[in-house]
């Protein structure tokens, strides 16, 4: 959502950087080389743009309740969201299941790599020097900082990412939701919950 | 920078610009084609050095490590980038106005 209330496009009105000269310079030579169009731009844009947490959402709740699937998932993360009919692209993906003895959680120690076929853009913490740095030493601590307090006796694997190979968490199933569809199961999937950061949400109390 | 002593994990979360999301499909695109690679992207951004990651956005450092592969790929050259970058400027003082479309 927007900050402001603006009716501009918040970078259309400021004065112009040195990188945005760049990404327009850079731009119309590609188009000008032939090398790719204004219309593939434009329909790259809009696929990321379309890309979100939902997505992530919708195979994990798949998991919990399609045994199959879940199989299927654990195997071969990418080929699996595929068969539900999400371009992963050649994305290389491995789904790492919570349970009550393990917790993971993904990180790209490098720079920004992540589930984004999935789960859209990632968050700018995501991107963080601290997150980057720290998630690998002391796991627990920033997990903490997110709000999320592991027993000791939990297991907490990190999973450190590259261009070659993402990560996605199941997290748990939450507790209480027994017969409940898919699609309402998805609601409780958060962002978050499948970077690790999270756990899914509990039910509402009724 | 995995395992380094760092601060807090900052929470506050902004909204992409347009610029930063032609930047990320320019990579997409660029990558897509075979014109360069993620690693030499890496390549580029780490040559930047630790003081790049502090004084730049992510989507700046990203747009400098692509036009530093494409020129290396002889995609285009640094004059024809030159002359561009001039011509883009003289369009007016904001991106909206900088931008043809």
């Amino acid at each position: 959502m927007p900050h402001d209330h603006h009716p501009h496009r918040p970078d259309d009105d400021h004065a112009l950087t040195y990188a945005q000269q760049m990404e327009i310079a850079v731009r119309e030579l590609l188009i000008a080389k032939g090398v790719t169009t204004a219309a593939e731009i434009t329909a790259q844009i809009a696929a990321m743009d379309a890309r979100s947490p939902a997505n992530g959402a919708a195979v994990v709740a798949r998991a919990w309740t399609d045994r199959d699937f879940r199989a299927a998932l654990l195997e071969d993360a990418a080929e699996a969201s595929r068969a539900m009919g999400f371009d992963l692209g050649p994305l290389r993906l491995i789904a790492v299941e919570n349970t009550a003895e393990v917790h993971n959680v993904i990180v790209c120690t490098l720079c920004s790599c992540y589930p984004r076929n999935l789960l859209g853009l990632p968050p700018d913490w995501y991107k963080s020097r601290a997150y980057r740095s720290r998630t690998v030493k002391e796991p627990r601590k920033v997990l903490s900082e997110f709000g999320l307090h592991l027993p000791e006796d939990v297991q907490v694997r990190v999973h450190d990412s590259t261009a070659d190979m993402r990560y996605i968490v199941i997290p748990q199933r939450p507790a209480g939701t027994d017969g409940w569809s898919a699609k309402d199961l998805a609601a409780l999937v958060t962002r978050d919950s499948m970077i690790g950061t999270a756990q899914a949400k509990a039910p509402p109390v009724l | 920078m995995g395992g380094l002593p760092a601060g807090v994990v900052p929470q506050d979360q902004h909204d992409f610009a347009l610029w930063e999301k032609r930047v990320d499909a320019l990579m997409v695109l660029g990558s897509g084609k075979g014109h360069f690679t993620v690693d030499g992207l890496r390549r580029v951004l780490e040559d930047m050095g630790a003081d790049a990651f502090e004084t730049m956005t992510y989507y700046e450092r990203w747009i400098a490590a692509i036009n530093q592969n494409l020129i290396e790929a002889g995609v285009y050259t640094t004059d024809e980038l030159g002359r561009k970058m001039t011509e883009v400027a003289a369009r007016g003082p904001t991106y909206g106005d900088a931008c043809r479309d």
